[in-house]
């Protein structure tokens, strides 16, 4: 590896093999790391990799590598890479493909594909990879000649970040990267980027919205990913702000707002708090940023927000009357939309419904478990709060999917943006592992903690080896209750408590972690939380914690599916696992 | 309900399965779909009429947008507008029955363009009302229908709009723009 010695420039008009091309547009694109896997149809790009100051990170399983690239862009805000051979290396790609699909998440995937001569032969590790990506890509490309590399690279990063962003994948044949052609970056740049031409937002609109927000009595803004995705942050903040309107997050909203902000009232939906879904349900006035009224988030449309008119704010305007109809869209970029809201509002009075919102929150606070002793029972909650606090809430941390992902959007208050790194579109279970490590790539100074259940860990378990052969200072949490635990939630609460093909055997994670040069320790009381905590922090290198928690211990409050916002389930008053509050 | 929609899209491989992945994601039925060329180098001109509830017009017409090749889309459900269908009908026929389906062609101003022993082949275009009507009158007759072949339909807006969509593109009209009420000279109904 030549990690930083070439002295490659990518202005430079020469020809070059096709192979050489991909790897000189890349660098010209900004790209300091891909993950990825070699196999026969991408071995002359792997070939000609070692001239180019970029690094590879083998990973062990393809969809480790699209989690990683993932992970590396949301952590990082640029597009992340991943690099796969032809056949089964492109087709385990496509988890991980979806899962940014689902998130808009921009991201470049790179396969191999047999030579043109043989193509639609049934060649040896041949596979249509365009066509089964077809509906999980932003674009996809298929290139057959060394003259069109650049140029399809070029195009697939600028589609990848533009609009509302997502994943783009080139298909490369063999031969094509064996030829020659002539490398000129600058001529391969793309046609400049036109908007969607239905973005919309006049004078007229922009008035109506602000005339609405200042009539509003209850007015609740929902923030959600576009406001990470548009860096619109401040300008959300003024909006809260100025106006004094209590802010309900999304799942991949958290990190957006502070959440320490008294203004922020937390994560809404499924297992949202129980005074953030009332204040959806009672409000007059729906402001929502950047979110796309997922079916997490709103229930049933039917029971949804019935008091409420609703100003959508939201760059993509097939997302306008989607799931829930609305009285104004404002269709573009949030923080260029806001920008020009802004000006419009000139500040109110919010302490009455603020108050009232405060007041509804009632007994959530007792019910919480974080309020309750020490019973010896360790919960999930309590690590996810120990975590928080011993952390400061400046890690980075990715999760995988199911209890422990609601646990942490409830318990680790995300204070900062792009500090959550999780599946919500697509729920992908073993996205963490492999996302924590992307996301260390992109920020190699900041702590990353990795928390996966034990069911999702093991599904790209695997890849505890690229973190030991890439010497990643990860911390890993698994919470193991041995169950698949949220699918056992289901069964508990909609069948019959019929557990069936939930109850898990897993490994002994330490030994698992151990196997692989990392240390590990498990964790059963809470009073070892704190310790084994530091210590995982302190150790130079990888660590795994297994913690044995509260094996049917449920995620509340929940709403369930089909039913309305103010129609939960909430933590239970007297839960026989729990005892009750003393100590508050 | 039926929606039509026009759109220009870039003409190279793959792209008629990326317009029609898109409505199959959808969940939304294909009732026909048309391809050819445009008065755009480079682009083909579909037409598309799709079975979807009343309000998916716009999130057909946003979500085409979002596809990398298509250039424009122009939602012309419920818009006067010129819609045609062609159809090759092949009945049997021969010499004793011949004459009665010349009479038809005639009333339907249909044409014969195929004439064999024991068949006939009719080329009719016009609304879908139109042939419907034919392989109607046809099947009450003891020509039996053989084989049908339809174009599914292509639609065109009346009046102004071709030059607004020609400005939208870039190109140079030479016709100067007629406003919403000029177009009112033209008679919404079709004249057929």
């Amino acid at each position: 590896m030549t990690h930083g010695e070439s002295d490659f420039h990518p202005h430079t008009l020469t020809r070059l093999t096709g192979a050489e091309i991909l790897w000189a547009t890349l660098v010209g694109e900004g790209v300091t790391e891909v993950f990825g896997y070699p196999g026969g149809a991408i071995l002359p790009a792997y070939d000609a990799l070692r001239k180019f100051p970029i690094r590879h990170i083998l990973v062990r399983h393809e969809q480790g590598a699209a989690h990683m690239a993932d992970g590396y862009a949301r952590a990082s805000g640029k597009v992340g890479v991943a690099v796969a051979t032809s056949g089964p290396g492109a087709t385990n790609l496509v988890t991980g493909i979806a899962t940014a699909m689902m998130d808009s998440i921009p991201m470049v995937c790179i396969t191999g594909q047999v030579a043109s001569k043989v193509l639609g032969t049934d060649a040896f590790q041949e596979i249509d990879i365009t066509g089964i990506t077809l509906p999980v890509t932003k674009h996809n490309f298929l290139v057959s000649r060394a003259e069109e590399i650049a140029p399809a690279i070029r195009a697939a990063f600028q589609i990848a970040q533009s609009g509302r962003p997502g994943p783009v994948l080139v298909d490369i044949t063999k031969d094509a990267q064996q030829a020659t052609a002539i490398f000129d970056f600058a001529a391969a740049r793309p046609r400049p980027y036109t908007p969607h031409p239905m973005l919309h937002c006049t004078d007229q609109r922009l008035h109506q919205a602000a005339e609405m927000i200042r009539k509003a009595e209850r007015p609740v803004i929902l923030a959600g990913h576009g406001i990470l995705q548009s860096r619109a942050g401040e300008q959300i903040r003024s909006l809260a702000e100025r106006m004094q309107i209590p802010v309900g997050m999304t799942l991949l909203g958290l990190g957006a707002f502070p959440a320490s902000h008294s203004l922020n009232m937390g994560m809404m939906g499924m297992h949202g708090e129980s005074w953030v879904n009332q204040a959806i349900q009672e409000a007059d006035l729906l402001i929502a940023c950047g979110m796309r009224f997922d079916d997490r988030v709103i229930g049933t449309p039917v029971t949804y927000a019935t008091k409420a008119k609703k100003i959508h704010i939201e760059i993509d305007p097939a997302e306008i009357n989607k799931n829930i109809p609305v009285d104004v869209a404002l269709v573009g970029d949030l923080r260029e939309v806001l920008e020009q809201l802004l000006p419009l509002l000139p500040g109110r009075d919010g302490s009455a419904w603020l108050r009232l919102i405060e007041e509804s929150k009632g007994s959530a606070a007792v019910r919480d478990i974080r309020n309750l002793p020490d019973s010896g029972h360790l919960y999930a909650a309590h690590v996810m709060h120990d975590l928080w606090r011993i952390t400061e809430g400046r890690a980075i941390v990715a999760t995988d999917v199911g209890q422990h992902q609601m646990w942490e959007a409830q318990y680790y208050h995300h204070d900062h943006p792009r500090t959550l790194i999780t599946s919500g579109g697509l729920g992908t279970m073993g996205f963490a592992l492999p996302a924590g490590i992307g996301a260390k790539f992109a920020c190699p100074d900041r702590e990353v903690w990795v928390i996966a259940g034990d069911g999702g860990f093991q599904m790209t378990a695997c890849e505890l080896a690229t973190i030991a052969q890439e010497k990643l200072k990860i911390n890993i949490a698994i919470i193991n209750n041995g169950y698949l635990g949220m699918v056992r939630q289901w069964q508990e609460f909609f069948y019959e408590r019929n557990y069936q093909s939930t109850p898990l055997v897993s490994p002994d994670f330490v030994k698992l972690a151990d196997a692989h040069g990392i240390r590990g320790a498990a964790v059963h009381t809470r009073a070892d939380v704190e310790r084994v905590v530091n210590e995982a922090r302190q150790h130079d290198g990888p660590f795994l914690i297994n913690f044995l928690v509260e094996q049917e211990d449920s995620v509340y409050p929940m709403i369930p599916a089909g039913s309305a916002l103010h129609e939960m389930i909430r933590r239970p008053d007297q839960n026989p696992l729990i005892e009750t509050p003393q100590d508050h | 309900m039926l929606h039509t929609f026009v759109a220009y899209v870039e003409d190279k491989p793959g792209v008629l399965t990326r317009v029609a992945s898109l409505f199959r994601r959808l969940n939304i039925n294909i009732i026909s779909l048309t391809v050819g060329r445009s008065e755009r180098s480079g682009y083909s001109r579909m037409t598309i009429v799709a079975d979807a509830s009343d309000q998916a017009g716009h999130r057909i017409r946003a979500s085409l947008y979002k596809l990398e090749d298509v250039a424009e889309v122009d939602d012309i459900s419920g818009i006067s507008a010129v819609t045609r269908e062609l159809a090759l009908i092949k009945v049997a026929a021969n010499a004793e029955n011949r004459s009665g389906v010349f009479e038809l062609a005639e009333v339907f101003r249909a044409r014969i363009v195929d004439l064999a022993p024991e068949s006939m082949m009719i080329e009719i275009t016009g609304v879908e009302s139109k042939i419907e009507g034919l392989i109607q009158v046809l099947n009450e007759r003891e020509n039996r229908v053989l084989e049908v072949c339809r174009s599914g339909k292509m639609t065109m807006r009346r009046g102004h709009h071709t030059s607004r969509v020609l400005r939208a593109m870039g190109l140079s009209t030479e016709a100067p723009a007629r406003d919403d009420e000029a177009s009112e000279f033209h008679s919404p109904v079709d004249p057929e």
